[in-house]
């Protein structure tokens, strides 16, 4: 045989902040229960039992759109201090900022779109607080977790090639084994804990989305633990009569939580608007870091279930944001 | 300059909006783009196909979306997917226009939305790529839309987040980026830029109304192309205003 080796042409400096084993993410997967079996449980009970402290976590959502919002409050309320996290966020991912809950990120977007700049971000990486950044692309991140969800080690992308993007990533730049062209291979993403927000789910935790899906699917695939909270917990004949509009099955989950309007202030395909005022107000004062903390008490800390932040954010209020049948 | 029946948001919108050819499919983020694309559906572009970073496309934009994940994105739209689908399209050649901005850009039409001062340690600490490096890299022609100033456009950017020309003719093939791809157009406040084809520089295309190349060259903080013949670009029309304060953005939610 003859004497070749793959040409590595480049490799990003940033860490690899969650190495993957993919044989040891299938044998977790092998003893997963198979059994439909209920997990219904509070955001408390869920969170409690499967989130770790320096755990790496992802939360999946678009901008403010089915932002899993209810178990994001639960992961500040408990208070810890040294999760790493996927930075594909908003709202969700500045209050956590803002809590202190993350120090190590890789990143690709953290801003609150039109609104601008994410100041708790800024404050938390300039002041060293965060102390890993790794950067990424949009692209790059979902791909990742593609490549997770397919159980390989990398996903080939022409996404990154040429930029400092790459430099600060930890992907590597290999020559083309077929063409002889420079490829980015961008390396596979296996979280600890995925926190993901659907239309409906039934106990066992056979999960629809309406609308676009996001990255809900690749990154479902690519959990070691799971925790969906759902609009309606509906009855399973439900899911057995669409079955082609479940986005993750069952036996990728590990907790069902119920949390009616569980994206607010964000918004719900289908369901809701965004609650404009709300989300405005948090990020005036989350340009001020001692606001910041008065709206995580009033709003987070000095509340103990998704029911008192309902009763506390107005039944009615909630229902005026509902969208009205054309 | 006299009294003007418009803003230099309104100015933009309509620039690039006139670049957008019809039955073609645009890469659309938040802002300024979605107002151009919408306001190029209903003037000159009735087939042109707007594509959503999280998955939405062929939205018909009767309201204007506030983000590229949000339900308008898909509002009577012809699929409704997510980002790996999106981000795979057009990494397959699929999407011609692509829209960028950010808080840096040099002569070859490099962007940094990333950093100022070092990434591991940042004066300041930017969004990031989010999709802009996957915009960049794979649509066929990429447009950027910013103010115009010395402070934003650069010698050096500080982070290189999304390929323009890189180092110039020639480096984004060399890098392996997608042949026949790159920045297209420059729409800033004062003026629209191309770029050279023998030195991939920024070069003045057309002066806004109003501006003067002085002050192009003022507000750069590079040294720009100046051919002999600059052209000028037109006013709004008084249907372009109108189609966008009354039906664009009927809602008064960016203009």
């Amino acid at each position: 045989m003859s004497e070749k080796t793959i040409k590595v042409l480049e490799e990003g400096i940033g860490k690899l902040i969650q190495p993957f084993d993919l044989d040891e993410f299938r044998a977790h997967n092998r003893a997963k229960d198979k059994a439909l079996t209920d997990k219904l449980m509070t955001e408390a009970a869920a969170v409690d039992r499967y989130l770790d402290e320096g755990d790496y976590i992802g939360v999946e959502l678009y901008g403010t759109v089915r932002c899993p919002m209810t178990l994001v409050r639960e992961i500040i309320r408990r208070g810890y201090k040294n999760l790493r996290s996927v930075g594909q966020g908003v709202y969700e991912t500045d209050m956590m900022l803002g809590a202190g809950c993350l120090t190590e990120l890789d990143w690709t977007y953290i801003g609150l779109e039109v609104y601008g700049v994410s100041a708790n971000a800024r404050r938390a990486v300039e002041s060293g607080y965060v102390k890993q950044v790794t950067e990424w692309s949009n692209a790059a991140l979902a791909w990742r977790f593609k490549a997770g969800a397919m159980g390989i080690p990398f996903i080939p992308t022409r996404s990154m090639l040429g930029s400092d993007t790459l430099k600060y990533s930890a992907s590597k730049v290999i020559e083309c084994p077929f063409t002889g062209e420079p490829i980015c291979l961008i390396p596979a993403l296996v979280l600890d804990t995925g926190f993901i927000h659907v239309n409906r789910a039934d106990k066992y935790g056979n999960c629809q989305i309406d609308g676009i899906n996001g990255f809900a699917s690749e990154m479902a695939g690519a959990c070691k633990k799971l925790i969906v909270s759902a609009e309606e917990i509906v009855e399973t004949d439900v899911i057995r009569k669409n079955p082609d509009k479940t986005v993750i099955p069952y036996y990728q989950v590990d907790a069902v939580v119920h949390a009616p309007f569980g994206s607010h202030p964000g918004e719900m395909s289908g369901a809701y608007e965004r609650d404009e005022e709300h989300i405005k107000s948090y990020f005036t004062e989350s340009k001020d870091p001692e606001k910041t903390q008065a709206y995580l008490k009033k709003w987070v800390y000095d509340i103990k279930t998704h029911d008192e932040y309902l009763d506390l954010i107005g039944r009615d209020h909630l229902e005026s944001l509902r969208i009205k049948e054309d | 300059m006299s009294e003007q029946k418009y803003n230099g948001t309104e100015l933009m919108i309509c620039l690039a909006s006139r670049a957008m050819l019809d039955k073609a499919t645009a890469f659309i983020g938040t802002g300024i783009p979605m107002l151009a694309a919408s306001l190029a559906q209903k003037m000159h572009a009735p087939s042109l196909m707007p594509v959503f970073e999280f998955g939405g496309t062929g939205a018909i934009l009767e309201k204007l979306p506030l983000a590229v994940g949000d339900m308008r994105t898909y509002n009577k739209g012809l699929f409704a997917e997510g980002i790996c689908e999106i981000m795979e399209t057009s990494q397959r050649g699929f999407i011609e226009y692509g829209f960028l901005g950010g808080a840096q850009i040099d002569a070859y039409g490099n962007l940094n939305t990333t950093v100022i001062g070092p990434q591991e340690k940042p004066k300041v600490r930017l969004p990031g790529s989010g999709g802009g490096n996957d915009v960049g890299t794979a649509c066929w022609r990429t447009i950027n839309i910013m103010r115009q100033s010395s402070r934003s456009f650069v010698e050096k950017i500080d982070f290189l987040t999304t390929p323009g020309f890189l180092s110039g003719p020639g480096s984004r093939e060399k890098a392996g980026l997608p042949k026949g791809t790159g920045p297209y157009l420059v729409v800033t406040d004062l003026c629209t830029m191309d770029f050279d084809p023998d030195s991939c520089r920024m070069r003045v295309k057309a002066l806004n109304p109003g501006a003067t190349i002085e002050q192009v060259v003022e507000n750069c903080g590079f040294e720009l192309i100046i051919p002999d013949k600059i052209g000028a670009n037109g006013e709004p029309s008084d249907e372009e205003l109108r189609i966008l304060r009354e039906d664009v953005d009927k809602e008064k939610l960016y203009i």
